[in-house]
């Protein structure tokens, strides 16, 4: 039951994207396209999941019994960089299919706060263990993945409407993604 | 003379010509996460500040000695490094601010402000100029999300700085301090920022 509570919640209710404001950079960077989204999403379900449970294990077995907890945003960032380098040349040496799918976007995702913020939630979620924690990353990625690609679906019709001069680009944009946001606040009080 | 004349123009660039917000994008999380009211603003720009001045400081003092292969790492260190100190002193002294501020302060640490500062500026040029780039490109930030703060306090609350100018039970835009509220502020704020600063629309 924890569980289906924990799903729903971040995937509609406190969506990390539209009500978090995590991953605000890729959400606004890489929503061109459908097909990119699609990819950037495939790539930061992949990261997430691997980065919350390596930095999970991290803060429970090694910085909680030495008592360095105030160290947990240096050795995140770093275990983050650390483990995209590193799924980027497994996947080149072991899956070349899926290292061209998802290759270009990895990189970009060091830098997405949403993968470092999921980390630090999912330490202090409520009587939490492993499974939940990667269970809670899981989620995550989904809400960013329905964002991410709702937004570039409406994004690829707006190319065709006719914007105030004014409006073009960045400021068409933050509106549409603020009517999102606001479609999804109405699942408020769903869980 | 002509070396401070281009010393002013490295300050006011982060200010205006290339403000961080609304017209790099730059650092977009905080910016719409934090921004509920003037305050919260003014608390997240003046921490990212300090991280930025910081961390430009350090980077140009070492770039001589870091090798190009390792040079991203080693900025994220460094800033990773003034993050945490920013959190252990913001926790210790303004409990309030830390609480409100929550996540977003260890995530200062992916704010692509500061390390695109760090890469593109701190370690190509001297101390001096990346404290004068720093404290601009700084300075542009605490601008920009203290305005979109008030902005959203003003509409939301009826308040600015917590100072409060409508009756106790007065309806005001709440829709303005909820989630959606920041981007559309934002939005319209970055209209009127490119209607002054573009002459030709």
């Amino acid at each position: 039951m924890d569980y289906i509570i924990i799903l729903i919640a971040a995937v509609f209710v406190n969506n990390i994207v539209l009500s978090q404001f995590l991953g605000i950079c890729p959400f606004l960077g890489v929503s061109n396209k459908v097909s990119t989204s699609v990819g950037m999403s495939g790539a930061v379900l992949f990261v997430m999941t691997i980065a919350t449970m390596a930095t999970y294990m991290l803060h429970q077995y090694i910085l909680v019994p030495a008592g360095l907890d105030y160290l947990r945003t240096i050795t995140f960032i770093l275990v983050i960089a650390a483990l995209v380098q590193m799924v980027e040349i497994i996947l080149k040496k072991v899956s070349p299919p899926l290292y061209q799918a998802l290759g270009v976007f990895l990189p970009l995702i060091t830098t997405n706060c949403a993968v470092l913020g999921v980390a630090i939630l999912a330490i202090g979620l409520e009587n939490s263990s492993l499974i939940m924690a990667v269970f809670y990353a899981i989620s995550n990625s989904l809400g960013f993945a329905l964002a991410l690609i709702v937004f570039a679906s409406i994004r690829e019709q707006l190319e065709l409407a006719n914007i105030p001069e004014g409006m073009k680009g960045v400021p068409i944009n933050l509106l549409v993604a603020g009517l999102l946001s606001l479609a999804f606040l109405g699942f408020t009080g769903l869980v | 003379m002509t070396k401070s004349m281009d010393q002013k123009q490295n300050l006011l660039k982060g200010i205006i010509k290339e403000n961080p917000v609304f017209v790099m994008l730059l650092g977009m999380c905080p910016t719409l996460g934090v921004t509920s009211s003037a305050f919260n603003g003014l608390g997240m720009g003046v921490a990212t500040m300090f991280v930025l001045i910081m961390s430009n400081i350090a980077v140009s003092l070492v770039k001589d000695f870091i090798p190009d292969k390792v040079r991203i790492p080693a900025f994220i260190i460094i800033i990773a490094s003034f993050v945490t100190i920013v959190e252990m002193v913001l926790e210790a002294y303004v409990p309030f601010l830390y609480e409100q501020l929550g996540i977003f302060i260890p995530l200062i640490v992916v704010n692509c402000l500061i390390l695109g500062r760090a890469e593109a500026f701190a370690s190509k040029n001297n101390l001096f100029s990346s404290v004068v780039d720093a404290t601009g490109m700084g300075l542009g930030f605490v601008l920009a999300l203290t305005t979109l703060g008030g902005v959203r306090e003003v509409l939301g609350s009826g308040s600015i700085f917590d100072i409060k100018f409508v009756a106790e039970n007065a309806n005001t835009f709440i829709l303005f301090i909820l989630p959606p509220g920041a981007f559309i502020a934002l939005a319209y704020l970055s209209v009127l920022f490119n209607k002054i600063t573009i002459k030709d629309m």
